[in-house]
């Protein structure tokens, strides 16, 4: 494991290198890269190529005839998205997006700017579809595909997360997470693949999630949380699992099961769920929101993303309720219908409590938990003290995806504004549709990658560190479980003061339950103001 | 090197015709042949460029949300920044071709000591970008004169408004010296900036000089030389009725300036100078935002493999059993599990 270095010896030069950037070499160190994909996850699904490699190995074992896979999948994908055939040609290179991408402004490396991450894959497209590359060669910015070139690819189609600012800022819209996805679907066909994306596609293509949580665990873990819960305040919560017949399936995030703080924001959850007696159920079979198969490829998004629909028609609901995840909701807003729908088994999404119909879900039959609330709150049904929240002034960090994927902006501000009275948003340029990415999105958030993701989170980090000193803002809140595995690095990094918490974890702490015992303490365990005395007779 | 390249291909450009005017005496090639192949060029390259994306399907609906969506009624929704209808997706591509909307949120950063990044309002490549378009389009549309008679009203008016500042005479054009300084500033941007200019490749600096090159041997044209105007009607009215003649005496200037012109044309569908008709197909922009409401159909989409809750019942029943979770199969119906 690389080692990392402390903020202080951390170098940021956004100066341009004296070589051309055709002309300057990838290196890969400590820090800058992620492991590759094990052979043993890429058999499990079927992919490309699996070996045992690395990006430092001089010979990445490709497979013979690479080029031409490659150029043939290169064409086939401009036939097949026009996106990605006009994003190639339009390109003005004026500059706009350069300093919008939070790796470029953290790491200060120039194939950083969207706009060469793109190039990087344009000058071969130039080359090989192009008369004028033909010709021309490097004068019109064309280059042949080279193993080095598989390298730069390999290196900065890892180095994006997908996260479309860039995109916002393009005057025509040019999005190079498009880019950087059929990239990596590119890179996939000859075998080069990072782990940490590689392993929970694996399992979740056979487990149910990312995590590999087996069946019997996965209701082991929840039944945890029920006596956390129990233990705060007295109520006993019995959740169901696979059950046929339910009005509604749930579906979060596997990372909400596994660690802090996203455990938190579960017990949010059920206890919501709980308190307004909604009739829903779990599922082991449709464990998890995510799709790490969004970081492969377009097929094994839509594989992973099947068994939602799957399980909702085996068990007979009604319609579904998403957790919080960001990458989960730009797959179920922009691409779950069409991969995987009609969902014409299902009904148009009703609140069985407030009668409200969701009509903006009227085709995908999927609601996310955080809409919900916000109408269970707007209707009045929910007894929500916000005092409970008093120690906290919080922050809220909009996800990249249901921002730029979504534009899922205020309704978690609702929420926020209805649970919490301490509320700071972050500057302008740094939250809503500009908001900065964690910097660990897309399946960059392994251990191995530090380095770049305390550099990529920088902008983020930038943002909480001015709210933090401004208005003693010590809670950073989120609708994302990515964001809460990668904040608390990322904050211990760079603003060590700063908490980060689940938007569900704070409407637990502020929801009155009927029949609850007297309230000493947070989901944490941590005392609630003015509780700070009692704290030893709880325990 | 891109730099000096493309400043040279614009020099050789303005030398050919020079050469070719005054020494070779190819008044009909630059007065005659050269428009009309720059014009079917165009004309061909154009719609080749458009059809042939539009051959490539919209698989997916992915526009990028600018703002808050549809979503529960009293959620105020940002109709323009994140459509949900095609009308409002129209208003969003309007403001996009016409005001040039995602370019106007350009911010600039800077980094301070302490890794400590601000970020502020950079609204002036937008103001050139926006200057250049549109003086280019005034320009094109005076330039109907030319090529009309009688000549309509509104380019008559769109003359005067343009000459308002009668300074001198023939009046100075207000679009004229604009487009020059937004061009000039482009250039200008494009070497001083290091980010841009370490992205920029010669097909960036080229069409800047030539259009910097259009502009001072138009302006030549006018101011300097003096080229007889009812000689070049002549010129251009004999090629837009496809009589053409060329009156002699024209002056080489106008044919320096006309045959810069039909490069620019020529050019034009096989550069980045396509980014005008791009714009209006690009799926991030031109579609709403309303794929939970309505469906959208990819034509290529196909079955995929995926694990079925039956084979993961296969691999986990007993354990399922075990843990009192419900199973579709009991152990008895399946016998062994299956190791996949």
């Amino acid at each position: 494991m690389a080692k990392v270095p402390k903020p202080n010896e951390l170098e940021l030069e956004h100066g341009m290198p004296q070589t051309g950037w055709m002309d300057t070499p990838t290196i890969f160190r400590p820090g800058n890269f992620s492991y590759p994909g094990k052979a043993k996850n890429l058999k499990v699904v079927g992919l490309a190529n699996p070996r045992e490699w690395s990006p430092n190995d001089a010979d990445w074992k490709l497979p013979a005839d690479w080029k031409n896979i490659l150029l043939e999948g290169l064409r086939e994908r401009l036939d097949k998205y026009r996106t990605l055939k006009v994003y190639m040609d339009i390109c003005v290179r004026c500059g706009a997006c350069a300093d919008k991408c939070h790796f470029y402004l953290g790491s200060g490396d120039p194939k950083n700017m969207p706009v060469l991450r793109a190039e990087l894959l344009r000058s071969v497209y130039r080359k090989e579809f192009t008369l004028a590359g033909k010709i021309m060669g490097k004068m019109v910015g064309a280059r042949d595909l080279t193993e080095d070139v598989v390298k730069e690819w390999f290196m900065y189609f890892f180095q994006c997360t997908e996260c479309r600012r860039c995109s916002l800022f393009c005057p025509y819209g040019i999005d190079t997470a498009e880019f950087t996805i059929i990239g990596r679907e590119l890179l996939n066909l000859i075998g080069c693949n990072i782990d940490w994306i590689a392993g929970p596609v694996a399992n979740c293509y056979q487990t149910g999630n990312h995590l590999g949580i087996q069946p019997h665990a996965f209701k082991d873990m929840i039944d945890f949380f029920v006596d956390e819960i129990e233990a705060v305040n007295g109520i006993r919560i019995e959740p169901t699992f696979n059950r046929k017949g339910a009005e509604v399936l749930f579906v979060t995030p596997s990372g909400d099961v596994f660690a802090d703080p996203g455990t938190y924001t579960l017990m949010g959850y059920l206890m919501l769920f709980h308190e307004i007696g909604l009739d829903y159920t779990w599922s082991t079979y449709a464990s998890e929101g995510g799709n790490f198969g969004f970081f492969t490829s377009h097929e094994m998004m839509k594989r992973l993303n099947s068994k939602i629909y799957a399980e909702a028609k085996r068990l007979g609901v009604k319609y579904i309720i998403g957790g919080e995840c960001g990458h989960m909701w730009r797959v179920i807003n922009q691409y779950m219908d069409t991969v995987n729908g009609p969902a014409d088994f299902l009904e148009v999404p009703k609140s069985s409590i407030t009668g409200t119909t969701f009509h903006n879900a009227a085709s995908t039959k999927m609601i996310h938990l955080v809409e919900f609330t916000a109408d269970l709150i707007k209707n009045g049904k929910l007894k929500l003290d916000a005092t409970r929240n008093d120690h906290l002034k919080v922050t809220y960090h909009d996800s990249c995806n249901t921002a730029r994927g979504m534009g899922f902006l205020d309704e978690p501000r609702y929420v926020l504004n209805s649970v919490c009275n301490n509320f700071y948003e972050m500057p302008p340029n740094t939250i809503r549709e500009q908001t900065f990415c964690c910097g660990s999105g897309s399946g960059l958030n392994n251990d191995e990658f530090m380095e770049m993701r305390m550099r990529g989170g920088l902008p983020r980090a930038n943002a909480v560190r001015h709210v933090h000193e401004k208005f003693g803002v010590n809670a950073l809140s989120c609708i994302c479980a990515i964001d809460r595995a990668a904040l608390p690095t990322l904050m211990n990094y760079w603003v060590p003061d700063v908490t980060v918490y689940g938007l569900h974890e704070l409407v637990g702490n502020a929801l009155v339950m009927e029949g609850e015992t007297e309230r000493t303490t947070d989901l944490r365990g941590e005392p609630l103001p003015g509780m700070e005395d009692s704290e030893n007779e709880d325990i | 090197m891109g730099i000096k390249f493309s400043l040279a291909a614009v020099v050789g450009l303005i030398l050919a015709a020079y050469i070719g005017v005054t020494g070779a005496g190819f008044y009909h090639f630059f007065g005659v042949t050269m428009p009309y192949l720059a014009i079917i060029l165009f004309l061909g390259g154009v719609a080749y460029r458009v059809l042939n994306w539009g051959r490539s399907p919209v698989p997916f609906r992915i526009p990028t949300t600018a703002g808050q969506q549809k979503s529960l009624p009293w959620v105020k929704h940002a109709k323009y920044d994140n459509p949900s209808t095609k009308g409002q997706t129209f208003v969003r591509m309007a403001l996009e071709v016409l005001l040039f909307r995602s370019l106007f949120r350009n911010t600039k950063f800077e980094a301070e000591e302490g890794h400590r990044l601000y970020y502020q309002q950079e609204k002036w490549l937008w103001l050139a970008a926006l200057t250049f378009h549109y003086c280019f389009l005034v320009i094109l549309l005076r330039h109907l004169r030319f090529f009309t008679l009688p000549v309509p009203s509104f380019v008559q008016g769109l003359d005067r408004l343009d000459g308002f500042f009668q300074v001198g005479l023939p009046g100075i054009y207000i679009t004229d010296g604009l487009f020059v300084l937004a061009v000039t500033y482009l250039i200008i941007r494009r070497l001083v900036i290091p980010q841009v200019r370490y992205i920029s490749l010669p097909q960036d600096y080229f069409p800047l000089f030539l259009l910097l090159a259009i502009a001072t041997t138009g302006i030549l044209t006018r101011y300097i030389y003096k080229v007889d105007l009812i000689k070049v009607k002549t010129l251009a009215m004999g090629l837009i009725s496809f009589h053409p003649v060329v009156p002699a005496g024209i002056g080489t200037i106008f044919f320096i300036h006309f045959f810069l012109v039909c490069t620019l044309f020529a050019y034009f569908p096989f550069s980045k100078l396509m980014h005008a008709g791009g714009i209006f197909l690009s799926p991030t922009r031109n579609l709403p935002n309303d794929n939970r409401i309505r469906r959208h159909v990819n034509p290529w989409n196909y079955p995929v493999k995926v694990h079925t809750y039956a084979q993961y019942e296969d691999h986990f029943r007993e354990k399922m059993v075990e843990a009192g979770l419900p199973v579709d199969k009991e152990l008895e119906e399946a016998p062994s599990a299956p190791a996949e």
